[in-house]
């Protein structure tokens, strides 16, 4: 088993496998055109190549790039690792080729890297395995992670007809201009998305204030004074995360339609920040524990009182946390949806998650649905991107409501 | 010579201390119990009784007043109806004031009675479906079209409820009953263990790998992390909706790659046949929380004493016999707590599947069984009823979890 020989051959093969498959859905994506990987060929021509790269170490350098060339070149006709449609463009073509070619000979210049063709150590094997298990490990994860948000982007630019001819075919038409956000301009001006929008982004500020001005004294208690009944709390706030949602929906709505706060905003602003405020103190007292008592003390040394130490000397020093925890709560607030559908009936009052479900009917066309999906990511994904560190800080210190 | 004891019981400085840790905490206990306490016991209370979603009106009686007729005929009436066809309504009363200007006129009818401007009828019990018609003439000085907006602008008063189901005292088993009947149920459950059990464990395996993957420093690795973050960023229907858009019979892209691809040779309906939906479902629950599971171990990862693998690189251990013997030991904290944590929220999830499939196809677990019960049948009580099975099940995973994760966290 432990063959040059024999280990090259089998990475080569599997890897021809994975990249012929990438490129063709790639390619498919991008152009709409015929790809389809040829899993037996790709088997055949890889092995090839594996021994080829196995037995020419890398300082024969011009024999490995011509396999992988003659590789990419066998695309052009039906016995390559990627059959190329009949109807597509020469560009397209070209880049297949060029594609197979140089990604195959870098990839397997750096699986097989010093693999000898006889005997292997056990390093040496197990090093390549690895190395091909990386190599598809970041194909697969970006491909699942990206392909359904280019899918999602892509297809709110498309019109309905386009669409249902070939749903490949994500090629943007780019002569049209401004026209090609006509399903956002609609979404703003006939589905009052705007509005959506400023609703969402309220309720989700001031859940954010709420949560805090609930959880900052609490999760201070909770770090810092002994008293009767400590460790229950700290224990039930964690219990608190287990119940689901839609069993506490249940008399929510009850309670809501009895006192005439269901289909109020009033009243999602009030529930909000409940569902937020045991992550909160947990997250929150996590970080104080952290926080050095001393300073405390010599501030109620000093004359400050309990409520002032907190004031002028714990948050000041906490802040990083509590940007992690208002994201998190940002976040939580903005894509929360079972709430809203329960409680929100009266289009003028909804949030944005309740009004891009109401964009699923089969009336409304599905780019409509999808560009109402993009304009609320869009705002999430800028606040993640821009603050990363906070939120994963945040993601990771709150173990995280699911 | 005395030896110093020390003080017993709790100093003035510590209760006083207890005091304000309990003020600091009284919002937030308060609005929790009322949100999250007070609804629990609500739902255990439902369980028990037939209410439904027509309930949530209860029977009231409804007042119309009108100025009719003219000239000598003129008169005020009141159309007094009880809002159910089959329930009675106890205590029923009508108050009003005639405005000024209007000068009742001879008798009115038995349960009725004028005293000056002011009228007063106690009908008592108002059957279902019954109605009652109060006549009292009157005479008007000055043109009657004026006066009719001001009579039937001044709202009577009207007294009376109808026995609420919520609040009275009969209780039946009866939701139970028919949450437990039949195959369904034990169908609801096992759609339930498959989607929480296969959905843990496939996001957490995914975790591994992709912590694995990112485990080391190089250009990149952190916008790298934040892209595999994004699925669990994304708010859930944007991304549940693209999956739906996605993986469409008609028009979706996935099925076009897979007829272009010869995979299959027609489109498939992934989220529409049977077995097929539930492994979507599930897929999609991998898709959504791996990154959760990955940015944990990552994490714990991190923190892994590097002298470690240098001792063992010295030991000649081979890089699967370090996987296998140093870092999954060390990981299987962390492993077994996200276990737990998540195959509760996995068996809470409702979201995720009641956006894919809306329950149909075979998808349908407990919560959405829920909400399926409450809403699609309108029948509150029975969905309360699965409800508390779900709280009963989730009590007995919280027990399981204390006695590991007090172990693990030293909670």
């Amino acid at each position: 088993m432990r063959q040059g020989y024999f280990t090259g051959p089998i990475l080569g093969a599997l890897w021809l496998v994975v990249i012929a498959t990438t490129i063709a859905v790639t390619m498919s994506f991008a152009t709409g055109a015929a790809f389809r990987p040829q899993v037996l060929l790709s088997v055949i021509w890889g092995a090839l190549a594996g021994l080829a790269y196995v037995r020419f170490p890398a300082r024969h350098a011009s024999a490995r790039l011509g396999v992988s060339a003659l590789l990419g070149l066998t695309c052009l006709t039906s016995f390559g690792p990627v059959l190329i449609g009949s109807d597509t463009t020469l560009q397209a073509v070209l880049v297949t080729v060029v594609a197979i070619a140089a990604v195959m000979h870098l990839s397997m210049a750096e699986i097989l890297k010093e693999l000898p063709f006889g005997e292997l150590t056990r390093h040496e094997y197990e090093d390549a395995v690895i190395r091909f298990c990386t190599g598809f490990g970041y194909i697969f994860f970006t491909a699942i992670v990206v392909i359904p948000f280019y899918v999602m982007v892509m297809t709110s630019l498309k019109s309905q007809q386009a669409l249902l001819q070939n749903p490949l075919d994500f090629s943007l038409d780019l002569d049209q201009g401004w026209a090609l956000f006509r399903s956002y301009t609609e979404l703003f001006r006939d589905f009052n998305f705007g509005s959506y929008l400023w609703t969402s982004f309220y309720v989700s500020v001031l859940t954010v204030f709420i949560t805090l001005a609930f959880s900052i004294p609490g999760a201070y208690a909770v770090a810092r004074f002994r008293f009767k009944g400590q460790k229950a709390f700290s224990r039930s706030i964690l219990l608190i995360y287990m119940v689901p949602m839609i069993v506490l929906a249940l008399p929510i709505y009850i309670a809501f339609s009895l006192t005439g706060l269901r289909n109020s905003i009033l009243g999602i602003v009030m529930i909000y920040p409940v569902t937020t405020i045991p992550v909160a103190l947990y997250m929150l007292q996590g970080y104080f524990r952290g926080l050095p008592t001393e300073v405390e003390e010599a501030g109620l040394m000093d004359g400050l009182s309990r409520l002032a130490v907190i004031w002028k000397i714990t948050l000041p020093l906490s802040l990083p946390a509590l940007a992690s925890v208002s994201l998190y709560v940002f976040m939580i607030a903005w894509n929360e949806f079972l709430l809203a559908f329960m409680l929100l009936d009266d289009p003028s009052k909804f949030t944005l998650t309740r009004g891009v479900t109401m964009l699923n009917s089969s009336e409304i066309p599905r780019q409509h649905l999808m560009a109402g999906a993009v304009i609320a990511t869009i705002p999430i994904m800028a606040l993640f991107l821009g603050l990363e560190r906070f939120m994963t800080k945040g993601l990771t210190a709150g173990s995280v409501k699911g | 010579m005395t030896s110093a004891t020390p003080p017993t019981g709790t100093g003035a400085l510590a209760k006083r201390e207890a005091r304000l840790a309990w003020t600091l905490l009284a919002p937030t206990i308060i609005s929790v119990s009322l949100v999250v306490i007070l609804p629990l016991l609500a739902i255990f209370w439902i369980s028990f009784k037939p209410f439904t979603l027509s309930d949530l009106r209860p029977p009231a009686p409804v007042v119309r007043e009108s100025l009719r007729g003219s000239g000598d005929d003129l008169r005020i009436e009141y159309r007094l109806r009880n809002s159910s066809q089959d329930i009675a309504i106890d205590g029923v009363t009508v108050r009003d004031v005639l405005p000024d200007g209007v000068m009742p006129l001879g008798d009115i009818a038995a349960p009725c009675a004028l005293t000056g401007q002011e009228l007063f009828c106690d009908f008592g019990t108002l059957e279902g479906g019954q109605r009652e018609r109060i006549r009292v003439p009157v005479a008007v000085d000055g043109d009657p079209d004026a006066f009719e907006d001001l009579v039937e602008g001044s709202e009577p008063t009207v007294t009376g409820s109808g026995p609420s189901v919520l609040t009275n005292f009969e209780f039946s088993l009866e939701n139970f009953a028919r949450v437990f009947d039949g195959d369904e149920f034990w169908g609801v459950l096992w759609v339930t263990l498959f989607y929480t059990v296969f959905g843990t464990i496939g996001a957490l395996v995914m975790g591994l790998f992709a912590a694995l993957l990112l485990n080391k420093s190089f250009k990149g690795q952190g916008f790298i992390r934040g892209l595999y973050l994004f699925p669990y960023v994304a708010p859930v229907i944007a991304v549940a909706f693209t999956w739906v858009t996605l993986f469409d019979p008609f028009s979706g892209s996935a099925n076009a790659l897979l007829v272009q691809m010869g995979l299959s040779s027609e489109p498939i309906n992934f989220f529409g046949e049977r077995p097929l939906a539930l492994i979507m479902v599930t897929v999609f629950e991998i898709w959504r929380y791996f990154p959760l599971s990955f940015l944990f171990i990552l994490a714990r990862m991190q923190s892994i004493d590097s002298s470690m693998y240098e001792a063992a690189d010295m030991d000649g251990a081979s890089p699967f016999q370090k996987f296998w013997l140093l870092s999954i030991p060390q990981l299987l904290g962390i492993l077994s707590v996200l276990f737990l944590l998540r195959f509760i929220w996995t068996f809470n999830k409702f979201d995720d599947i009641f956006l894919l499939t809306g329950g149909n196809a075979g998808t349908r677990t407990l919560t959405v069984n829920v909400y399926e019960q409450a809403f699609a049948v309108s029948n509150i009580g029975a969905g309360a009823a699965v409800a508390v099975v779900i709280l009963l099940c989730l009590i007995t995973f919280s027990l399981v979890f204390f006695k590991f994760i007090s172990r693990e966290e030293g909670l």
